[in-house]
């Protein structure tokens, strides 16, 4: 980054030539896109439904890996106890996950950061109140939240997505509070403020894209984490159901075979749990890293 | 400062008083536990006899105080499915769940801060990064997941340890314990350890990075100078510098242990209170909920306040922003 980049493309440009300066972050990236591209391409490269009792056949239950069924094709990573493909109910589970995932971090990034914005461009009272709350919700675990959350709210899909949303925006909030009222203080919104502009147009227009950068990292790694709190959910078993599986639910219900031996239910389902969670992780760490103003060149 | 004390104090109050009432009402709001506790078969008399027992015909707002009022005087009601106080109930599963989540923090502590006290020390090393590369997998792999692998490795393909369960326990002081035979050390070895993991993780990043920031200080290079030795310099300057920040974390992680025990606990079926609180989640046993969300959340708000207090005490700072 000799050269300061002038426009949006060259700033993306120099931020890729500093991104995969590092080549683990750059396997994560590869990692992550083809977990993604599986997932949306379940029908067509899974070799069942995995959902479609008409295709199950319990003559199948149990397969161990590398097996051939009763559909004439290898199961790869062996079948479950009511004879479903596990590569095919990773594929639709993963489906679930990222879904989830990206949902409860996506409402999650709005909530936190308009609750953030408000407090960081109205100060004093308001500011005060909003951000003792924010504090003591962080001071408890997403884990418990959640486990409240989910108890009260039921399970299904909205129900689990409200329920990481709400346990999760409030590391959000913190991060866009910080950032924005640095920003604040700064005398371009001061300008922007003595202008007859309306408080939105300040606090979209121009405090938004400048406390921007440390959100998308917040961002990235709350995905991960609302992965893995959903899976952990439906282990305990107060996710997602069955009948619309997650991995989390697939690690659970190959638990009980587990100590049996049939040890291909539950692991591979985990193993894609957790390439999936320690990729978006190591993205998150390497994006933190290029867009540190601090870090020494 | 007593201003700063009592203000504190009066915050904290208001927290417990709040989240009760949310606890209250969210728990309130999940269902009917008349239809968990009897046969839905049975006559309307003892439906009735049983709604009238339990208070379920009074309003929210009265059921709520009856309960406030009882808990002040210890009496958190009776558990719908034990049928037992559940001030008991807690409290006899609470000594499993504390020896887990102190086990737990003594792995991570006595593992975590060599580890990171090397990787700071020599950030360049591939043991260094190798220890890194542990310590992010640490904190962002699934607990329940990691236990299931301890599980497959040690006692279903190694055949090392016991797969679940709590083993055989000693009484001492009153207390069910299982760290005091070996027999039950085998069984306290994986959740423990499994539970650590998250915290070894975040323990050896700040010991890392608060090494790293004191090697390159100017007391350091000083001690050097003076011709102490490497195990001199690390063990006095650098661990005595770091060492705040550190025990700071390690007090408000306490509570956060307990939080986690409840994955942990489910995993290795282990009878703490997180396997308690999943238990009576799923059999919708309201009392038993309520009370034990009241209890953890009286724990955080406590931790919270402990070290709130003893910073104003080492940073005047805040206590004057605090005031004003």
């Amino acid at each position: 980054m000799s050269l300061a980049p002038e426009t949006r493309w060259g700033r993306l440009a120099a931020f890729w030539s500093d991104y995969r300066q590092s080549p683990v972050a750059l396997a994560a990236l590869i990692i992550i896109v083809s977990v993604v591209l599986m997932a949306i391409l379940a029908p067509l490269v899974a070799p069942q439904d995995p959902y479609n009792q008409s295709t199950l056949d319990l003559f199948d239950a149990r397969l161990p890996p590398g097996e051939i069924g009763s559909g004439g094709y290898v199961h790869w990573l062996g079948t479950d106890a009511a004879g479903r493909d596990v590569f095919s109910a990773i594929l639709y589970g993963l489906r679930t996950s990222l879904i989830v995932g990206v949902l409860a971090g996506t409402f999650a990034l709005v909530l936190g950061g308009v609750v953030g914005l408000i407090a960081a461009y109205y100060g004093g009272r308001t500011e005060a109140v909003i951000m003792r709350i924010i504090d003591l919700q962080l001071s408890l675990p997403a884990i418990l939240l959640a486990l409240v959350l989910v108890a009260m709210l039921g399970q299904g899909l909205p129900q689990l997505v409200t329920a990481l949303t709400l346990a999760q925006y409030a590391y959000f909030a913190r991060t866009t509070h910080g950032a924005a009222s640095a920003e604040r203080g700064k005398d371009y919104i001061e300008a922007a403020l003595s202008t007859p502009l309306p408080a939105r147009q300040v606090l979209f227009r121009h405090l938004l894209p400048n406390a921007l950068p440390p959100l998308i990292v917040v961002a990235t790694v709350q995905v991960a984490n609302s992965i893995a709190l959903e899976a952990t959910l439906s282990f305990l078993g107060l996710g997602l159901p069955l009948t619309q599986p997650s991995l989390g639910s697939l690690i659970s219900n190959g638990f009980q075979f587990l100590l049996s031996g049939r040890y291909w239910i539950s692991i591979y389902p985990g193993i894609a749990l957790m390439l999936t969670v320690v990729a978006i992780n190591l993205v998150g760490d390497q994006v933190r890293y290029v867009l540190n103003p601090r870090r020494s060149r | 400062m007593i201003g700063f004390f009592i203000q504190r104090i009066l915050q904290a109050i208001l927290v417990i008083v709040a989240m009760s009432v949310i606890v209250f009402v969210g728990v309130y709001a999940i269902g009917n536990p008349i239809d968990v506790m009897i046969d839905p078969a049975s006559d309307q008399a003892l439906r009735a006899a049983l709604i009238q027992r339990y208070g379920f015909d009074k309003s929210l707002v009265e059921q709520y105080f009856i309960f406030m009022g009882n808990m002040l005087r210890g009496d958190l009601g009776e558990s719908f499915i034990y049928r037992l106080p559940v001030m008991g109930l807690i409290f006899s599963r609470l000594p499993a769940t504390l020896e887990l989540a102190i086990s737990a923090m003594l792995i991570a502590t006595l593992l975590g801060i060599p580890l990171g006290l090397w990787a700071g020390y020599k950030p360049d090393a591939i043991s260094s990064k190798f220890i890194m590369g542990l310590s992010v997998l640490g904190f962002s792999v699934p607990t329940f997941w990691v236990g299931l692998l301890l599980i497959m490795a040690f006692a279903v393909e190694l055949g090392w340890l016991p797969s679940g369960g709590r083993g055989p326990v000693t009484d001492i002081f009153g207390m069910k314990l299982s760290i005091d035979s070996m027999e039950g050390l085998s069984y306290i070895i994986l959740p423990a350890f499994n539970l650590a993991l998250f915290k070894l993780g975040l323990l050896i990043r700040l010991t890392r990075s608060g090494t790293v920031e004191v090697m390159s200080s100017d007391y350091v290079r000083f001690a050097r100078a003076q011709g102490l030795s490497e195990g001199k310099v690390v063990g006095l300057h650098v661990l005595k510098n770091i060492s705040i920040p550190i025990v700071t974390i390690f007090g408000l992680e306490l509570g956060s242990t307990l939080a986690f025990a409840v994955v942990t606990e489910t995993v290795f079926n282990w009878p703490g209170m997180g396997k308690l609180i999943i238990d009576s989640i799923t059999v919708l046993d309201r009392p038993v909920m309520v009370a034990y969300l009241i209890l953890v959340v009286f724990l955080f708000v406590l931790i919270n306040l402990v070290v709130d207090l003893i910073y104003g005490q080492l940073d005047p700072r805040i206590r004057v922003k605090a005031a004003s």
